[in-house]
């Protein structure tokens, strides 16, 4: 599975994370499923963090469902979210694969740990993760 | 009864309450799916007693989180 997406979203899941420093920052991805399985992303919806943490992220679930019927209304799916790690490196946690509860999505991480910002995309299972492809389109 | 389920119209019998509705869709971790409605979102302690009626229109998701 791999997934793709324009560098302005990359651009905006970035700034969406710089912004939210200290804490994680977190968002959904709406977007096409490819005929090869690829999660094409059309629009990142950047999400409140409702735990405002450092160290741990929750979605608004009245953000979540908005930001859901807007993907529908375009003709898209979820396919997938982001959230940052201000300190760690970009892998899921054992929180994050405990909490990843729907395997057809591609789960982001965006680590600010370093001076480059460093983004990996993981496919989570019945709490193993392996990582998957990110292709960013000019 | 007919209710639109996360945007599509689905038959779902007789009047039914959440947790039934979420069993029917073969959905696990009741306590970590969030439902809203007719916009409006339902608490987890009523998903027993809520009963959703012929033309309501619901939404559910799972819960997103995480930690480092």
């Amino acid at each position: 599975m791999k997934i793709t997406f324009k560098k302005s979203d990359y651009d905006l899941i970035v700034q969406h994370s710089r912004e939210a420093l200290p804490n994680e920052a977190c968002g959904l991805l709406g977007g096409v499923l490819e005929q090869d399985g690829t999660h094409a992303v059309r629009r990142v919806y950047t999400l409140t963090n409702t735990d405002a943490s450092p160290y741990h992220f929750s979605m608004s679930p009245s953000e979540q469902f908005a930001a859901v019927k807007n993907i529908r209304e375009n003709g898209w799916k979820l396919i997938g979210n982001f959230h940052s790690h201000p300190e760690t490196p970009a892998r899921p946690s054992d929180e994050d694969k405990r909490l990843a509860f729907d395997a057809s999505l591609s789960y982001l991480i965006l680590s600010l740990s370093t001076e480059n910002p460093v983004l990996k995309a993981f496919r989570i299972e019945n709490g193993n993760a392996s990582e998957t492809e990110i292709l960013i389109l000019n | 009864m007919s209710v639109a389920l996360n945007g599509e119209k689905k038959d779902v019998g007789a009047e039914i309450t959440i947790r039934n509705l979420l069993f029917k869709e073969k959905i696990k971790v009741h306590d970590y799916v969030t439902v809203q409605v007719n916009g409006e979102i339902i608490s987890s302690k009523d998903y027993d007693s809520f009963v959703i009626k012929d033309g309501d229109e619901v939404e559910f998701l799972y819960f997103m989180g995480g930690g480092r």
